[in-house]
Parts: structure tokens; C-alpha cells; sequence
């Protein structure tokens, strides 16, 4: 596949390709999309708002320059701003692939941050020279005015220019807590949105707040996807309910979106409306009880996301597909092209029937 | 409009409400936080003087002031994230801040470029933009049946021709077009779109224009934003709030979906 280099979202030329339930594989523009749903879908999404998590500044005690990413929280109150996992990376920035980056002085707790106008102090080091829990200074307020005006989002080394914050909010992007842009949600724009209900189907959201997807460590990136909060409205579990009941597939739109849903269903076979933190990893081996069908960015093997993908159908289709992404020139990462993978009807027989796993 | 139901009446539909008003520190916006406020709305507001913005915080307890510049396309994200993360989502955003273009106001041939796109940035861009940025939380706030609406200020300039008011009376004609095509394309996302022209004001702004004006011939502020904030009530009621108080409904709904 051709890495995506360029911040635009939708793409004239954006493609989609779809596996269906059968495990055919179809080539399609992404524009397209509505017509691969039926009346009664639920078309689900997150929005997310992504932050600008990546603080420029310094190590207090030794002076030396680092870059703070900001990768995960406990919740999604805004109140509760102070605390975050995040890496650290020494100098530089990220015309270096992360892989390159140098590691940041040894960190220590107590160690203090000076990040702009926001100071933060390292709570705990997570047994990983990069990885610590940080707790920033000050009011909530002086913390997200800090946060909005000294922080960029965090930039990828294979887009050439410097991202700003329009370039990775979604349309749809409401509450500020993605680490990264829940990017299978670029495709969403407000004709997109309407197309969906002119084909019958509902159009809803949650918020979860995406976490990084790679990190350039190996060790690390095991270590991914983080615990992330979730929330979802009593809306949008009504509407999932009334979908399932009338038959329609729940779709989701993107990897965080899979993980909040099934997540939600975990704790007693319902999607509720309300908090959580999902915690699970998902792969091959995960029943799906919930979501029929995802539409997400192409992933590479080996990432979490692909291991998402694999509950959704066999490993020789995906295997498939992936040669297909590759003869037909897909574009891949966060701005790149989008495959819609209907999960495998012998996945479905493995679920728990539908009216025990949503409240009517 | 009937505006003669009781207090406690109004005070509920607004209860719980978020409110984002640009341009809260003086004139019409000063009045339309305290009134939101008093109604019992949790209230973001914008204005550019860091000084301006600590003042009316001390003064309206539970408000939450940010410092940005709407006609800044570099602080409208910023300003978005604050307002989103600092009141949880909004359902209401009013577009209030004003530019008058060039002061002491001049013909429009004798009106610099760079001046009317310094309107137009203000009364046309920055709305723009701002409820681009916010349109995502609006439309998620209609689906969980908060209700959703934007308000833009606008002024009878933008109807009819006053000589010397070129940059002004262009730019708010263009934001009160606007608001009608965003009602129109976002009717079905439950997105209501309302421009209100609030009368001649004794306001700052109105001072600048017309430095000679007898202010007690002036319409209050306090006045236009009782009648601007019934117009949100009723806008709210009208897109589908289905609950007084909506972190009330929430939870009830919980317990259903549970």
C-alpha cells in the first residue's frame, strides 16, 4: 500500500473496500459507502475531538529538551484533567520516525515538566523509560487553556507538513479526548450523514477517547491499545436497541468504536448507556456480540487494529484483501483509504442470540 | 413571541443548558451571560482581553471564562476545545461578538480593504468557523434530545442600506443569510439556526458608531437579552428538548436502558 502523505480527509479519489458476509471482496469509491447499507443499520461513530497531546518543553532537573505525548486519562470528565499516561520522547520532532526518536533523560518520580505554560510532575514511572504517569499543575481551567494553546496535535513523520487541529477533528468531533483521531470517522462528512438516513439506516455516536496507535518501541506498542474511557448516551443505546430489533446490522465506525460497544456488552450481555473503560484486547479469538460490520482505515499486520480486524473475519480473506490493497494502490494510515468488513456469518452463529445482548 | 409566562417557567428550560457566547464581557454579551446564568444555563464565554474575562468570571459565579479571538482562525479550535471540554458538550452557542469595521465610521469608497475583511473575519468567518469546529457536539446534543441551537447577533443593518455602515451592514447581511442556509441544511440533524437583530442598544459598540447618541433614548441590553434568551428557549423546546433538566433525563434513561 501507498502511504497517505497528504492531511486531506475525504479524498475525491477515496476508496473503499468491502468484504462482505460471504467474504467476497468488492472495489468501490468510498463515497459510495450509504449504498452498502440496508433500512434498519445503525451507523456508529466517535466523536471524539482530538486533543493537541503533544507538549514541547523541558526536563526541569537536567534541562534537557523532550516532547510529552499524551496518551491516556481515566475518565472523561473534563473536571478531571490532571492526570495522564503519556510517553516521553527525548529531542527532536517528528520529521524523525518515532522508531529514531531518542529516549528522554532518565525520568524519576517527582521529576517536574516544564511544558509552556503548564507544569506537570512525573506521579510514577510505568516500567518502560519512556512511559509515565503525569499530573499537571494548576486548575482545570489553566490546564485545558494551557493544553489548547501550547499543545499540537501529534504529527506522523509520514505526513510532510505539520498537522493542525482542523486537520485531525473529525466533523462529527464534539468532546475533546482522543489522543488520536479516531480516523475511520474522516470519511463522516454531513452529506455522508444524511446519505445514511436517505437509505434508511440511523446515524449515532459515542465518545471514546482514542488512544495512540503506535508508539515506534516494540515493547510499547505490545503494550497498546491503553485502558480508554468510553461513554455512550442513553440516545444512542436506545437507537442500537431499536436497530438490533428491527433487524438492522449495528456498523461501526472505526477500531475504538468496536472496543466501547463490545466492551459495554461484556459486563452483562447489554449495551448500556453510560461510562466505562474498556480494557480488553480484541482478536481472532473474540466473540463479537454486538457489532455486524466496521468500516475502519487499512491496517498492517501485527498492529492492534489489524488483530481488531481478525475478529471480524478469517485470516485468508484478510490475507486476501490485503494483497488486492496492495495490486490496486490503497492508500493507507490515518488520511489514506477505508475497507467496510462485514463479520463472517460463522462468527454470528457464535454469538449469543441478539434480543439477550440488548435491552429491549 | 409570548414573553409573558411565568419566571420559573423560563428559568427551567434553560436549566442545565450549555451555553457558549462569544463577546461576554461587555454590551449585549455581558447581559446575555448574566441572564443565562440567572436561567440556571452553564455558561462558556469568549472575549480577547484576559483582564476583561477574569473580571466577569469573579462576577458570575459557576461561569467559565476563555480568552481567544474569534477573527483568529489559529484560536478557534483552542477556543472550541475549551469550551467543549470545560462544559461538558454544548447545546447552545451564540454568535455575538461584533466588529464595526473602520471608527469614526466612513463611506464605504473610503473604506480600506484590510478594514472590511477585519469585519468580515469578525461578524462572518469567525461564526463560521466557531460553529463549524462545534457542530459536531450540536448535532450529538439534538440526538440525546437536549436540543440543540446557534444564535447569530445580527442588526437591521444587515437589511437595509446605511450609508457609513458599508463593512458592518455587508458583513452581518452575509451572517444573517448564512444562519438561514444552516437552518435549512441542518433542519434534520435538529440543529435550529436563529439570526436576531436586537434593536439599538446602549452598548460600546453602539457608542463608537454613533458617539452622539442619546443613550436614554437607547434600547437596555438587559432588555434584548431577555428577549434573545427567550428565543433560545423557545428554539429549544421547539428542536425537541424533551426534558427540563437533561443530566436528569440521562440518568433516567439509564436506568431504563439498564
Amino acid at each position: 500500500m501507498i502511504a497517505a502523505s497528504v492531511p486531506i480527509q475525504r479524498a475525491h479519489h477515496a476508496k473503499l473496500l468491502v468484504i462482505d458476509k460471504n467474504a467476497w471482496i468488492i472495489h468501490a469509491p468510498r463515497s459510495s459507502f450509504a449504498d452498502f447499507l440496508r433500512r434498519f443499520d445503525i451507523v456508529v461513530a466517535n466523536d471524539a475531538a482530538t486533543l493537541p497531546a503533544s507538549l514541547a518543553g523541558f526536563h526541569a532537573p537536567t534541562g534537557e529538551a523532550l516532547e510529552v505525548r499524551l496518551a491516556g486519562s481515566r475518565s472523561l470528565d473534563g473536571d478531571d484533567v490532571g492526570h495522564f499516561v503519556a510517553i516521553v520522547f527525548g529531542p527532536g520532532d517528528f520529521r524523525t520516525r518515532t522508531e529514531n526518536r531518542l529516549l528522554p533523560p532518565r525520568l524519576r518520580r517527582g521529576d517536574r515538566l516544564a511544558l509552556g505554560p503548564l507544569c506537570a510532575i512525573v506521579e510514577r514511572t510505568l516500567d518502560h523509560p519512556r512511559l509515565v504517569a503525569l499530573r499537571f499543575e494548576g486548575s482545570s481551567a489553566s490546564i485545558w487553556e494551557g493544553i489548547s494553546q501550547h499543545g499540537r496535535p501529534i504529527q506522523y513523520a509520514h505526513v510532510h507538513t505539520p498537522l493542525a487541529l482542523w486537520d485531525v477533528w473529525t466533523p462529527i468531533a464534539g468532546a475533546p479526548f482522543a489522543f488520536e483521531p479516531p480516523s475511520a470517522g474522516f470519511m463522516l462528512d454531513w452529506k455522508t450523514v444524511a446519505s445514511i438516513r436517505e437509505h434508511g439506516a440511523d446515524f449515532a455516536t459515542i465518545t471514546h477517547a482514542a488512544g495512540i496507535s503506535s508508539t515506534g518501541d516494540d515493547a510499547l506498542d505490545r503494550r497498546l491499545p491503553f485502558d480508554e474511557p468510553y461513554r455512550i448516551s442513553a440516545a444512542t443505546a436506545h437507537a442500537l436497541c431499536r436497530a438490533k430489533n428491527n433487524g438492522g446490522r449495528i456498523v461501526a465506525v472505526g477500531t475504538t468504536v468496536v472496543r466501547a460497544l463490545e466492551h459495554s456488552a461484556l459486563i452483562n450481555g447489554t449495551v448500556r448507556a453510560g461510562a466505562g473503560i474498556a480494557t480488553q484486547r480484541i482478536g481472532a479469538a473474540t466473540p463479537l456480540r454486538v457489532v455486524d460490520a466496521i468500516v475502519s482505515g487499512t491496517h498492517e499486520p501485527g498492529t492492534s487494529h489489524y488483530e481488531l480486524l481478525r475478529a471480524f473475519v478469517d485470516d485468508a480473506t484478510l490475507r486476501r484483501a490485503a494483497d488486492e490493497l496492495d495490486a490496486r494502490d490503497y492508500r493507507t494510515h490515518e488520511f489514506g483509504d477505508s475497507i467496510f468488513i462485514e463479520r463472517r456469518l460463522r462468527c454470528a452463529a457464535r454469538a449469543k442470540p441478539a434480543e439477550r445482548l440488548l435491552a429491549a | 413571541m409570548d414573553t409573558s409566562y411565568p419566571t420559573e417557567i423560563r428559568q427551567d428550560i434553560l436549566r442545565g443548558v450549555r451555553v457558549a457566547i462569544t463577546g461576554g464581557t461587555s454590551g449585549l454579551g455581558l447581559t446575555l451571560v448574566r441572564e443565562c446564568s440567572a436561567r440556571g444555563a452553564i455558561v462558556a464565554f469568549v472575549a480577547r482581553t484576559r483582564e476583561r474575562v477574569e473580571r466577569v468570571v469573579r462576577e458570575i459565579a459557576g461561569s467559565h471564562g476563555i480568552v481567544g479571538d474569534v477573527a483568529k482562525k489559529e484560536d478557534i479550535h483552542p477556543i472550541a476545545l475549551q469550551i467543549l471540554a470545560r462544559l461538558g458538550g454544548v447545546d447552545v452557542l451564540v454568535n455575538n461578538a461584533s466588529s464595526l469595521g473602520p471608527t469614526p465610521l466612513v463611506l464605504l469608497a473610503d473604506t480600506e480593504c484590510e478594514a472590511f475583511e477585519d469585519a468580515l473575519a469578525t461578524n462572518v468567518l469567525g461564526p463560521f468557523r466557531l460553529t463549524k469546529a462545534l457542530l459536531g457536539a450540536l448535532a450529538a446534543s439534538a440526538r440525546d434530545g437536549r436540543g440543540a441551537c446557534v444564535v447569530n447577533v445580527s442588526s437591521d443593518a444587515a437589511i437595509n442600506p446605511y450609508p457609513t455602515w458599508g463593512a458592518y451592514g455587508t458583513s452581518k447581511a452575509a451572517l444573517h443569510h448564512m444562519t438561514r442556509i444552516w437552518n435549512e441544511e441542518l433542519i434534520d440533524e435538529g440543529v435550529s439556526f436563529i439570526s436576531v437583530d436586537p434593536g439599538d442598544m446602549d452598548t460600546p459598540l453602539h457608542a463608537l458608531a454613533v458617539p452622539d447618541a442619546d443613550a436614554s433614548a437607547l434600547k437596555r441590553p438587559e432588555t434584548s437579552a431577555r428577549e434573545l434568551v427567550d428565543r433560545i428557549e423557545q428554539a429549544l423546546t421547539d428542536s425537541g428538548r424533551t426534558a427540563v433538566d437533561a443530566s436528569a433525563m440521562n440518568l433516567q434513561n439509564l436506568a431504563d436502558v439498564a
